[in-house]
């Protein structure tokens, strides 16, 4: 006997259709799963929009989107929106980037060499709870107010996470990956060079990536502190004068840069990487 | 027979002077050219352990090992090592990670990169041999686990290794990959007259691919009986169940548990069988 599953009613394949969602680790075809996630993005901005239009609250205090765009708009045009981004945009790169350049080397130090790891390791730890933000005054005291002031802050923020995490992904190398490497005859630089180095590429660029999220996050901090110009100040500017819109503006760029910006790690990953993802 | 690799009263203790555990202790062995030599034992006996002192990834805590004479120390070209699993490189290809010994030349001896191609003529043939070269451009993780290994011996052999050593190299394959891959690599010590020291667990691997299966013991991991292998020089598959090889697989097993001090209690199991057929 076949099963033809065209004669079933239609409300068995409802259900039917229902109950495989919630298999467990389960399969989505790609459009359902694109249908997912683009109702997962406009249902909370179908609530925003109905909650400002709802009365329920004072428009000062909730604007309703298209507030928020019109405000981009005028950002844009009369009060420098571009040189917002790109002021803010350079700070967290060079932070990012200064932090980087450092944390790479050291974490690959700390990651192979046990006493680089004694040396250094329990004192990144221990700054690294140290939380950034109470440096604030004392960065201010030491390198100004000017712009590597808000660099430092940023700097200081990602830098101890990502030596700990540098140093994690490279202890992750497999021990059989290195010695086979031995048993080739390679030299220590080369083991470092050849094999932990390239071992551990595709986990530091994750790394990176992780990262570069909270350079973003130290970057408002910096600006709301010591800063005339950038999104995190223009945010705080716009509290004073109750402009919640640019408010609501500053905090969705940020969060739409941040995207692409992770989007861009993201394609790196797959180009840099193209073993990881062949199967 | 030259002898190869000797092995004086080697000795190993893991630990921090607190609670030491005795690895290896007074290893005397031999291991002449071109031998195919297998080691078998309870876990905790230190074959592994003993291969890795050859291969110069341990060091001794008292004696020595010798190739050719010389004390080694440290890890050589002349000792390829292959490993059970994780040792290729999934960002080389096939060829790349066959290549990677050249790639070191390359960086230290000031061999040329044209040097490195005209010299590939050996990589062709070690692919050839291993039925790799449909999958030269791939990557290890594109490639079943017996392929990955394959991969793994042609790379170790690519400089012309005089001892291949090998920690249960086939342990994660299945049974047919590994019949394949026993035929293959007593194919291999024919043809590239490689001393071969070979750790397995698998009693029936041991016989069919060794001259000699020395069996281990642990605690302390030390050698317990040395088994020449009664069979002809040419092996094939279905020898594994002719009498001897059943006979020299029981003598071996019998070594093994008696060593192990393990054995399984059958009335114990009976006794819970009834009782818990009784419900009580």
């Amino acid at each position: 006997m076949s099963t033809d599953h065209s004669i079933q009613p239609l409300h068995r394949k409802v259900i039917d259709g229902w109950c495989a969602f919630w298999v467990i680790r389960g399969h989505l075809s790609r459009r359902t799963y694109l249908m997912f996630a683009l109702a997962g993005m406009l249902l909370p901005l179908a609530a925003w929009w109905w909650l400002s239009g709802s009365g329920l609250m004072d428009k000062v205090f909730m604007p309703s989107p298209m507030d928020v765009v019109s405000r981009v708009y005028t950002w844009f045009k009369n009060d420098g929106l571009l040189n917002d981004i790109w002021i803010s945009t350079y700070r967290v790169v060079v932070g990012f980037a200064l932090s980087a350049v450092l944390a790479i080397p050291l974490g690959l130090m700390i990651g192979t060499y046990r006493p680089v790891q004694a040396l250094l390791e329990p004192l990144t730890d221990f700054i690294r709870y140290m939380p950034a933000v109470a440096f604030i005054p004392l960065v201010m005291l030491w390198v100004g107010i000017d712009e590597s002031s808000k660099i430092a802050i940023i700097f200081i923020g990602t830098f101890f996470q990502m030596v700990l995490m540098v140093a994690e992904d490279v202890r992750r190398v497999p021990i059989t990956q290195i010695e086979a490497a031995q048993t080739m005859g390679a030299a220590r630089g080369e083991i470092v060079s050849l094999v932990i180095f390239q071992s551990a590429k595709p986990a530091l660029l994750d790394t990176l990536r992780i990262t570069m999220g909270w350079a973003w996050t130290y970057l408002v901090v910096a600006e709301l502190v010591a800063a005339n110009s950038g999104l995190g100040y223009s945010i705080l500017k716009a509290q004073r004068f109750m402009q919640t819109d640019k408010i609501f503006a500053g905090i969705i760029l940020i969060g739409l840069i941040g995207l692409a910006i992770d989007q861009l790690f993201r394609w790196l990953h797959r180009k840099n990487f193209p073993w990881l993802y062949k199967k | 027979m030259n002898i190869k690799i000797s092995i004086e009263s080697a000795g190993k203790i893991f630990g921090d002077g607190k609670r030491d555990i005795v690895a290896l202790q007074d290893i005397n062995l031999t291991v002449g050219s071109n031998e195919f030599v297998t080691f078998v034992g309870a876990s905790g006996c230190g074959k592994s352990t003993l291969l890795r002192s050859i291969g110069g990834l341990e060091t001794l805590t008292s004696g020595s090992i010798k190739v050719d004479g010389v004390p080694i120390n440290g890890p050589g070209v002349g000792r390829a090592m292959v490993f059970q699993h994780y040792s290729l490189y999934p960002w080389l290809t096939v060829m790349g990670n066959i290549k990677f010994s050249r790639l070191l030349q390359v960086n230290r001896d000031g061999i040329t990169s044209s040097d490195v191609e005209a010299a590939s003529g050996r990589a062709d043939a070690l692919l050839d041999l291993m039925g790799l070269t449909h999958v030269r451009d791939a990557y290890p993780n594109q490639l079943s686990g017996g392929m990955q290994q394959r991969v793994a011996i042609a790379r170790a052999l690519l400089p012309r290794p005089q001892i291949l050593l090998m920690d249960e190299p086939f342990g994660a394959l299945d049974a047919q990959t590994r019949e394949v891959m026993h035929d293959m690599i007593l194919h291999v010590s024919k043809l590239e007259k490689t001393t071969i020291v070979f750790v397995t667990h698998d009693v029936e691997e041991a016989i069919y691919l060794g001259q000699r299966v020395v069996v281990m013991a642990p605690r302390p991991g030390r050698i317990d009986s040395i088994c020449p292998v009664n069979l002809p020089a040419q092996r094939d598959q279905d020898m594994k169940l002719s009498p001897q090889f059943m006979l020299q697989k029981k003598e071996i097993l019998t070594r093994i548990r008696e060593t192990a001090g393990m054995r399984t209690d059958l009335d114990l199991l009976e006794r819970m069988t009834r009782q818990a057929a009784a419900g009580t």
